[in-house]
């Protein structure tokens, strides 16, 4: 460990910039002892200063049972809850508002109906979005919600039940349920019959000239899926039973499609959302869903007989 | 060395010149750094929240585990709700850090390309999974989610579930003796929607016993995937009373 003698040249100051150096040198170079610029200096003190502080009023040190709590008590989670009060208060009287209203009275009450519309657009983009498309379009499998083609009805107590228990939910006592056979695949038909049967639903539903086969699928419609289709195929919502008359198909109207339904058939899930979402909240998004274009007026509740089919009438021609 | 000793911090100098000692020295500074930040967790209450609920994955939602670091879904995909609101309002309760103290490695994950999954349990159906994993974009049209369809096909590949089961209780996951003998029938049996699991549950509260991809003939990739998915989040009930009043009551985090 013999150090070359001139390692140590001892301290000088350097000529060009008034510096002196560290008063080392290997092979003729020097290093400048440069100070440190005061302002810089003082900044690092006071970080320390900083820093002894932030460790004191928040939570820093760590102890033999729990870390230090600070002396200002903070918490993200306590500041998280109190950012969820704060918001909570402000919408406490539209909540509160909800909460007193039955649903069947929201329409009475268009201020408190617009609210809760809009509430319901955005508890919708967080929670409904992924399967009913942001537009609430749908897609195949996903019911569109903005047309006026109901599969289990379209009021707002309706579309509030759906929402609750959800559409054969697991373990929801009081989903809406039913169970369309597989009728192909469980043999219930032959495959020409289930054509037979195809080929009558296209005739009813407008999309081809009646035939031979569409006569004997009559036969067969008449035997196996009037129970829950109607006689006139128009369904039946007690079942979720779509109409199979008109042309709105959730799984597709082709012929492929239909006899892809008949032999294999769907049995869709919507999941329930009671015990994930407030009762307000659901009161919103039933309100928002009834609000894109094809939600239904109370028939039986709101006036006599009479009146309802009239209030129907109007109401689903929107 | 006369020169030296006249400078500030001159006995620095026996520290550079002797390498031995640096490092020695080296040592003893970086321990200080690990023994207050990371040794203190070892033994501090409020490292682990005590709730209650959370149980081992079932070798089933293991597999789907197993599958989902396999693809590498972590890389978009986060496991972890910041205890913000716009996070909470989004995706649901903030994560506890014991949700995750049976993973291994844990999910948490740093990049959110695609939405986070800590609570993704129960909040869509089986069959929008397999349409979601199959096609992403069939139902989600502005996804950039690569397609995963081979998911359905694949037959779940797991000879040496008990041995992976029994590697984790090693770690510290209290499966039971019983849950290591049970690995390779409980595998099979959760998406079998014929077979008796009410021991599996017993064993696996809130464990989904069902056919997740919609082909109960074969037990396939997809299935556990979806079993992993489906329970995401739903083992401790956030919202419950006990909790609530627990998570108030902390201090210092």
């Amino acid at each position: 460990m013999s150090a070359p003698e001139n390692e140590h040249a001892g301290p000088r100051v350097d000529e060009p910039t008034g510096t002196s150096t560290m008063g080392h040198e290997w092979d003729g170079i020097e290093e400048l002892n440069t100070p440190l610029p005061t302002w810089w200096l003082y900044t690092f003190y006071a970080c320390i200063v900083f820093a002894i502080g932030y460790c004191v009023v928040y939570p820093a040190i760590p102890g033999i049972k729990e870390g230090s709590h600070g002396t200002f008590g903070w918490t993200s989670r306590g500041q998280l809850a109190s950012e969820m009060d704060a918001a909570k208060a402000a919408r406490a009287p539209v909540l509160a508002a909800l909460d007193a209203t039955p649903i069947e009275d929201l329409p009475k009450n268009p201020e408190l109906l617009a609210k809760a519309v809009a509430g319901g657009k955005a508890a919708f983009k967080v929670n409904c979005v992924p399967c009913h498309g942001s537009g609430a379009a749908g897609s195949i499998g996903y019911p569109n919600l903005n047309d006026d083609d109901w599969l289990w009805g379209g009021t707002l107590t309706d579309i509030q039940t759906t929402l609750e228990h959800g559409i054969r939910q697991p373990g929801d006592a009081a989903t809406r349920t039913s169970m369309m056979p597989s009728f192909g695949r469980d043999g219930i038909l032959k495959p020409a019959d289930v054509q037979d049967v195809v080929s009558y639903v296209r005739q009813i539903s407008g999309q081809e000239p009646g035939n031979a086969s569409a006569q004997r699928g009559a036969a067969l419609f008449a035997a196996n899926c009037v129970a829950c289709h109607n006689p006139d195929g128009k369904g039946n919502r007690m079942f979720g039973a779509p109409n199979l008359t008109d042309k709105v198909w959730l799984y597709g109207g082709s012929r492929t499609a239909i006899t892809e339904t008949v032999t294999n058939a769907h049995a869709g899930v919507m999941p329930a959302w009671g015990n994930r979402l407030s009762p307000a909240t659901i009161k919103m998004l039933a309100a928002y869903v009834h609000s894109l274009g094809g939600g239904e007026a109370f028939a039986a509740t709101a006036a006599p007989a009479a009146d309802a089919a009239a209030q129907t009438a109007t109401s689903t021609g929107q | 060395m006369a020169t030296q000793d006249k400078q500030p911090f001159h006995w620095h100098g026996a520290i550079e010149k002797n390498i031995t000692l640096l490092g020695v020295l080296s040592l003893l500074v970086v321990l200080v750094g690990g023994i207050v930040e990371i040794a203190p967790l070892f033994w501090i209450d409020n490292t682990i929240e005590k709730v209650k609920g959370v149980r081992p994955y079932t070798p089933l939602e293991q597999a789907g585990r197993d599958i989902y670091v396999r693809e590498g879904c972590y890389l978009c995909h986060s496991q972890m709700i910041r205890p913000f609101r716009d996070e909470t309002e989004r995706y649901g309760h903030y994560s506890l850090a014991a949700e995750s103290m049976y993973d291994h490695p844990f999910q948490w994950g740093s990049e959110r390309t695609g939405p986070d999954l800590a609570r993704v349990g129960g909040k869509y159906s089986d069959a929008w999974h397999v349409q979601h994993l199959t096609a992403p974009r069939s139902v989600v049209p502005e996804s950039i989610m690569p397609n995963y369809a081979f998911l359905a096909k694949n037959e779940l590949a797991k000879p040496d579930i008990a041995a992976e089961v029994k590697a984790l209780a090693i770690t510290g996951v209290p499966y039971t003796k019983d849950d290591i003998a049970k690995a390779k029938e409980d595998l099979f049996n959760q998406a079998n929607p014929d077979a008796d699991n009410t021991d599996l549950i017993k064993r696996y509260p809130k464990a989904q016993a069902r056919d997740f991809d919609g082909n109960p003939k074969k037990l396939t990739e997809m299935d556990a995937l979806i079993a992993y998915l489906q329970v995401l989040g739903t083992f401790v009930d956030t919202e419950s009373a006990a909790a609530q009043e627990a998570l108030a009551k902390e201090k210092g985090r």
